[in-house]
């Protein structure tokens, strides 16, 4: 594991399957009536957040108590940002409290990479989605579920995603979670297809490890999950796309085109969710639809990365030797 | 007036030859030349070449003195070979009247570092509505003769033809800085592999190109000539390449930047890459090279764009776009152009003195070294190699790209009207 977490493409295979299982073992903190670990004790962890998303904040600071860490949460509204200091002031600022990790959201593409490399800081630095570049966690989560999904809780330990086919759908210029998925997906075997209009697909995507369509129906009887991405409606008037009706007519996912799908397979959403135009309640509701899990996942993804980056040696849980877990 | 004999200097590259200044003229080129009464520099088989002409320079005054002045810039441009310099005119208060461009070229010549010729904004306040007083400034102190919105683009096709109708009434020329705004909305680096990697928007290469070829047609149909600013595509070079063969009046520029790096350096998000127009890729910078080499391109200018430590010292999309590059140019050069073999130090003359002053009509520079010529010289030790340090610049700013980086060639003096501005590297 390197020293910090900025994007999925800096991720090996072994890398990103030790987080996986880990993840695991932090899952089963979940079920106990005391969901807490001393791991993280004494340590600082500040949630940096230049961009609103209460759902990743929440989910990270989850995953930092259930550790035992110290959290400090930041957002840049109302803060010396918004007076125009600089990032790199900031972390300083923040850096010379005494915090061991940073967790960073930010609206510019790089900005955890800068944070991590540009010698402002000593401290860890996790990225929690920068612009439209990368959104490492969300892809460990998303790779864990659908590895609890498809290949099970227990047997899917110590095991990658290989052969598996993944359709990624919707707004992929402007989407990290895009990106990231493609990346890890690919690292972990996957094979991985994305399906947008042409105008929703960035130029050079060429070169990314996947294959791309602009034709939902033929690519839903062969895939083992389904990902539908936000869309958001202002990306209409920049001409991206004519309407949300046309929109949802040829991308959208309905339960006719749930029905086409393999018995098997999973249909997952990062949040939030647009109903009536990326997916329909009957999709987003059904029981094939992971949406809600992902989100429970999450926070045992966070936990395994946060416990990785910062736990050192020790191990995350210790066996139960009381009657905690009975 | 004082003499000084310039000893066994290779000029434009040639054989060693002697080579008297006196005065403010240079009095005799040949071999063997008497040293009585003359200040000697010994060259040592070092390269002399005219001094060198900056078609495109951001100097910043007035407005931005915390990033470069017209004093800083000036010996900057004395430090890196150069004798004048064109200023853009993208300054606070932006350069669109005769007052701006006659402050800016008096304070180039109290100063005596190099001169300095103003460029006039083509329209006012850059905004591309209504044209600047061109006349005006030409008629001016400043004599302008180029006109440049550079920093924005003349994307009005009606303001660009008539601005280019305009000044065919007095030899002047427009210079665009060719993109096409709506395609360049939110445009962070060059639009390709890298950019949908990196998530940074994405600055494609045609809006460059669509603009070029629209203005080159302009210019066709209204018999005028137009520059295009800081070339940056291989389409671009093409579409140059078909006009000059129609016989279009157009030249063209490049940055010793876009000679020598690539896209693939964002990958650092380091901004002192941040650039615009943007690194482009491999590819486009072979075509460039070669470009440069048969003349499709016709100068080098380095779009020297000084900014404060803070503005580069950030994440990528609040970075300022711009390097400096006075001080390395000619280094770039000789390591992109001369060590490669596409051109020889008379083509670096050429493209570096001798055009740039004929496309901004600067008078008495980039003349040929010979007798009765003005002493504008530049001696460089072309077998010199060593690691770019910023802390050396005498640019107020240090965003360059170039940092630690080995590249070959420096300048050791510069003369100006025989008056020298660099000595052994300092500059006096």
């Amino acid at each position: 594991m390197q020293r910090h977490l900025i994007s999925a493409a800096d991720l090996t295979r072994d890398d990103a399957v030790l987080i996986l299982d880990t993840a695991e073992e932090m899952a089963r903190v979940a079920d106990r009536p005391i969901k807490k670990l001393p791991t993280l004790r004494g340590r600082t962890i500040v949630n940096l957040f230049f961009e609103d998303s209460t759902r990743t904040r929440i989910s990270f600071e989850a995953a930092e108590k259930r550790l035992s860490a110290d959290v400090i949460n930041f957002t840049a509204k109302g803060s010396s940002v918004s007076k125009g200091e600089s990032l790199k002031d900031t972390a300083q600022t923040l850096e010379a409290m005494g915090v061991d990790a940073v967790v960073i959201r930010h609206g510019a593409s790089g900005a955890p990479y800068r944070l991590a490399n540009s010698g402002w800081i000593d401290a860890a630095v996790i990225n929690a989605g920068d612009g439209t570049h990368q959104h490492p966690t969300q892809a460990l989560l998303d790779a864990f579920t659908m590895r609890r999904r498809l290949i099970g809780r227990d047997a899917g330990l110590g095991q990658d995603l290989s052969g598996r086919r993944i359709t990624v759908v919707g707004d992929v210029l402007h989407s990290r979670v895009a990106r990231s998925n493609v990346d890890l997906l690919h690292t972990l075997g996957a094979e991985v297809t994305l399906v947008a209009p042409p105008t929703l697909v960035p130029v050079g995507v060429e070169n990314w490890p996947c294959e791309v369509s602009y034709d939902l129906d033929s690519t839903l009887p062969k895939c083992d999950a389904v990902m539908m991405l936000r869309v958001q409606r202002e990306r209409m008037n920049a001409a991206f796309f004519p309407t949300e009706r046309e929109y949802s007519r040829r991308y959208g996912l309905d339960g006719d085109r749930m029905a086409r799908l393999p018995e098997h397979a999973i249909v997952m959403h990062p949040g939030p969710m647009v109903r009536g135009m990326e997916i329909t309640a009957e999709v987003a509701d059904s029981d094939r639809c992971t949406a809600v899990e992902q989100v429970s996942n999450g926070v045992s993804i966070r936990m395994a990365v946060l416990y990785l980056l910062l736990g050192g040696n020790e191990p995350a849980v210790t066996r139960p030797t009381g009657s905690e877990e009975k | 007036m004082s003499k000084i004999l310039i000893r066994g200097a290779k000029v434009l590259g040639g054989e060693p030859q002697d080579v008297l200044i006196d005065g403010e003229t240079i009095a005799e080129v040949g071999t063997g030349l008497s040293a009585e009464g003359a200040e000697v520099v010994e060259a040592g088989g070092k390269v002399l070449l005219p001094g060198l002409v900056d078609l495109h320079t951001h100097l910043r005054e007035p407005g931005r003195e915390d990033s470069e002045t017209v004093l800083t810039g000036t010996r900057a441009a004395a430090s890196g070979g150069y004798t004048a310099v064109f200023a853009m005119a993208n300054t606070f208060p932006v350069a669109d009247t005769a007052g701006v461009v006659e402050q800016v070229y008096r304070l180039g010549r109290e100063h005596g570092y190099c001169d300095v010729q103003p460029i006039g904004a083509v329209t006012v306040g850059l905004e591309g509505r209504k044209l600047a007083e061109l006349g005006a400034m030409h008629e001016s102190a400043a004599g302008v003769t180029v006109f440049s919105d550079d920093g924005k683009c003349v994307d009005d096709a009606v303001i660009m033809r008539r601005a280019l109708e305009y000044v065919k009434a007095f030899g002047g020329v427009v210079a665009q800085h060719a993109q096409e705004p709506r395609l360049t909305e939110g445009a962070q680096m060059n639009e390709g592999v890298v950019s949908a990697e990196l998530g940074l928007g994405g600055w494609p290469a045609v809006a460059e190109e669509s603009i070029i070829a629209r203005d080159v047609l302009l210019a066709e149909h209204v018999g005028s000539r137009v520059h295009i600013c800081h070339l940056s595509t291989a389409g671009s070079v093409e579409i140059v390449r078909w006009a000059k063969s129609r016989g279009i009046d157009v030249t063209a520029e490049v940055t010793p930047h876009h000679l020598l790096l690539t896209d693939e350096l964002v990958r650092s998000y380091n901004p002192v890459y941040k650039v615009n127009p943007p690194l482009r890729t491999e590819r486009d910078v072979m075509a460039l090279r070669e470009a440069l080499a048969d003349g499709t391109i016709d100068i080098v200018a380095t779009d020297h764009a000084p900014h404060p430590h803070e503005d580069k010292d950030c994440e990528w999309a609040a970075a300022a776009m711009g390097m400096v590059g006075l001080e390395t140019a000619l280094s770039v050069v000789q390591e992109t152009m001369v060590a490669t073999g596409l051109l020889d130090w008379a083509g670096v003359a050429d493209r570096m003195s001798v055009k740039p002053a004929q496309i901004g009509q600067a008078a008495g520079h980039g003349r040929p070294v010979s007798a009765g010529e003005p002493a504008n010289l530049t001696l460089v030790d072309t077998e010199y190699r060593g690691q770019v340090d910023p802390a050396g610049f005498a640019s107020r700013s240090r965003n360059t790209p170039y940092e630690g980086r080995e590249l070959p060639g420096r300048v050791t003096h510069t003369w100006l009207r025989g008056k020298a501005t660099l000595v052994d590297g300092k500059l006096t």
